[in-house]
C-alpha cells in the first residue's frame, strides 16, 4: 500500500488574484483578467491580449537583493513559494536541511530577462550583459531560487513539457515523496510577456488574433479561434500523509490520488492522440472509475482541432455529457506551465467549497462536443476532480485530486454505492 | 579627473545587487567590512565589476579584483587604475 500524498499548503499568484482567497473569489465571480498587453508594446503583433497579474508589485514582497537577479516570473514564483509554505504552517528554518525538495516546471525560463540581456549583448557588447544572465533565464531558475531563498536542499528538479509541466512537476514531487522524502514544494509559475516570448507563442499558429477580450479565448465554442497567453500559476506543499501527521499539519486541501503522462504519436502516423490514455491511466493510478469523477478541469486548448480531441476523449471516458467540465482558465488565459498547476489549486478549492467554478465567455458551445460545460458556478458535492493538460509538441498529462471529504477509498466505501457510474 | 568614492561604489553595488545585510552597530565603518559581511556574494561583485569597467573605462584584472575584499580596497584599486590611464 503506497502512502498518500496530501496537499497541505498552496501559494497562488494569478491574473485572477494574489493569494488563493482572492483568486478563488475572482474565479467564482467569473471576473476575466484577460486584457490588452501592458508589459511591452504589442501593437505590431497579430495578437495583443494577455492575462497579466496586474496587481503584482515585486518590491512589495521581495528584498531588493533579489530584484536585479530575477525575471518577472521568478519573482512571482518566489512569492508563491513564500505563501505556500506559510499556508502550510511551515517554517523551513526549523525543518531538517534536506527535508524539503523543490520541483517546478517551466516553458521558457526567464525569457524577459534573457531578451533584455541578449539585446545588451548585440547592441552594446559582452561587457554590458548582466552577470545574473548566467542563471536568470534558465528553465531551472525558479527551482534554484526557491531552494536558496528558503534553504530547501532536498531533491530538486525542473520539468519542461510546456503546459503539461504544471502537472508533471506534481507527479515528480509525488515520486520523491514515495521514495521517502517527507515534503516537496512543487508546481509552476510561468509566463514570458516580452517580445521574444510573444514571438514564440505566435509561431505556434494557435494564438487568438481576436481583439475583443470577451471573445478572444473561447474553448469548445463554435467560434473557438485560438488561445490567449497569460502569466502566473501556483505552488503546492505536498507531503506524505505520514509526515503531515507527524508534524501536526493543520489542514489537508486534498490528496493527489492519481497521475499519468503520455506522449502523442508523430503527426501523420494515423494513430490517435494520447490525451485519453493519460486520463485513463491517471484514473487507474488513483484506483477510481470514470463514474467516480465529479468534475473535469479541461486543458481547453481553444483551437477547434484540439478542442475536438479533448471533447472526444471526455465522451469516450464519461459518455456524452457524462461529467461536468470546466475551464476557469478562460479568465486567465493559458499560463504555460503555470496554468495546470493553478487548475490543481482551483480544483482543490472547488472540492473544499463544493462549487464548480465557471468557464466564461462561451456563448455557443459546439453541440458535437456533447460536453456538460459549466458556464455559471454550480454548487454540488464534490469529492474527486480530474485535471487535464497538454503541452505543445505532444505532451499529455492528467492528474486526479480527491478532497478532504474523501480521505481514501478504503475508508469511504459508501460513496461507491451512492453514485451510479 | 574622474574618481571613485566609497559612497559612489556602495551606490553602484546597491544598484547592481540590491540592499546589503544590515550592519551591526559595533562593526566599524562599512567600507572596511568584507563584501561577504555586507551580504554581497561573488555574483553581486561580478555584476559590480562589469558596471565599474563600463562606467569608469578601466579594465580590472580578475586576480586584483579578487584581492579587493572591502569597498575601501576596491575603491583604491579602481582609483589606482584610473590614475594609471590618465
Amino acid at each position: 500500500m503506497r502512502a498518500d500524498t496530501v496537499v497541505t499548503g498552496m501559494g497562488v499568484v494569478a491574473p485572477t488574484g494574489l493569494g488563493h482567497a482572492e483568486h478563488w473569489a475572482g474565479t467564482l465571480r467569473g471576473a476575466s483578467a484577460i486584457g490588452p498587453v501592458t508589459r511591452f508594446d504589442a501593437g505590431r503583433y497579430p495578437s495583443r491580449l494577455a492575462g497579466e497579474v496586474a496587481s503584482f508589485v515585486p518590491e512589495d514582497h521581495l528584498p531588493s537583493r533579489l530584484l536585479p537577479q530575477t525575471d518577472h516570473m521568478t519573482r512571482m514564483a518566489l512569492v508563491a513559494s513564500d505563501w505556500a509554505l506559510a499556508d502550510a504552517g511551515v517554517d523551513p528554518g526549523r525543518l531538517p536541511e534536506y527535508g524539503v525538495g523543490v520541483v517546478t516546471a517551466a516553458s521558457a525560463g526567464g525569457f524577459e530577462f534573457g531578451h533584455r540581456e541578449l539585446q545588451n549583448l548585440w547592441r552594446h557588447g559582452p561587457q554590458h550583459v548582466s552577470a545574473y544572465q548566467s542563471f536568470a533565464w534558465f528553465y531551472a531558475v525558479n527551482t534554484g531560487q526557491i531552494s536558496i531563498r528558503h534553504g530547501l536542499r532536498g531533491p530538486a528538479g525542473a520539468l519542461v513539457t510546456d503546459q503539461a509541466g504544471g502537472l508533471d512537476a506534481l507527479g515528480q514531487a509525488r515520486r520523491q515523496l514515495r521514495r521517502g522524502q517527507p515534503m516537496v514544494l512543487a508546481g509552476a509559475v510561468d509566463g514570458s510577456p516580452c517580445p521574444w516570448g510573444w514571438v514564440a507563442h505566435v509561431s505556434t499558429g494557435r494564438m487568438s488574433e481576436e481583439p475583443d477580450p470577451a471573445r478572444a479565448y473561447r474553448p469548445f465554442d463554435t467560434e473557438a479561434g485560438g488561445y490567449v497567453p497569460g502569466e502566473g500559476g501556483a505552488l503546492l506543499v505536498l507531503e506524505s500523509e505520514e509526515a503531515a501527521r507527524a508534524r501536526g499539519a493543520a489542514r489537508r486541501y486534498g490528496r493527489l490520488a492519481g497521475y499519468a503522462a503520455t506522449f502523442d504519436p508523430p503527426p501523420g502516423s494515423g494513430r490517435p492522440p494520447n490525451l485519453l490514455r493519460a486520463a485513463r491511466a491517471a484514473l487507474d493510478d488513483a484506483d477510481l472509475r470514470p463514474g467516480e469523477v465529479d468534475v473535469v478541469f479541461a486543458d481547453a486548448a481553444g483551437t477547434p482541432e484540439e478542442d475536438a480531441i479533448e471533447a472526444e476523449a471526455l465522451r469516450t471516458l464519461f459518455g456524452p455529457r457524462g461529467v461536468p467540465v470546466t475551464a476557469p482558465k478562460t479568465m486567465t488565459g493559458r499560463l504555460s506551465a503555470g496554468g495546470p498547476a493553478l487548475d490543481v489549486a482551483t480544483a482543490l478549492l472547488a472540492l473544499r467549497e463544493g462549487v464548480i467554478p465557471p468557464t466564461v465567455n462561451i456563448a455557443r458551445p459546439l453541440p458535437e462536443h456533447t460536453l456538460d460545460l459549466v458556464t455559471a458556478p454550480r454548487r454540488t458535492p464534490l469529492a474527486t476532480a480530474l485535471i487535464l493538460a497538454r503541452g505543445h509538441g505532444g505532451f499529455n498529462s492528467a492528474l486526479v485530486v480527491t478532497g478532504p471529504r474523501r480521505p481514501g477509498r478504503a475508508t469511504t466505501p459508501q460513496r461507491q454505492e451512492s453514485k451510479p457510474s | 579627473m574622474n574618481q571613485l568614492t566609497t559612497d559612489r561604489l556602495m551606490e553602484i553595488i546597491r544598484d547592481c545587487a540590491g540592499e546589503g545585510d544590515p550592519i551591526e552597530a559595533a562593526g566599524g565603518r562599512p567600507e572596511d567590512l568584507d563584501f561577504a559581511a555586507l551580504g554581497y556574494d561573488s555574483l553581486a561583485l561580478l555584476e559590480t565589476l562589469g558596471r565599474l569597467e563600463r562606467e569608469f573605462g578601466v579594465a580590472i584584472q580578475e586576480d586584483e579584483f579578487a584581492r579587493a575584499t572591502t569597498p575601501a580596497q576596491l575603491t583604491t584599486l579602481v582609483n589606482r587604475l584610473l590614475a594609471a590611464v590618465s
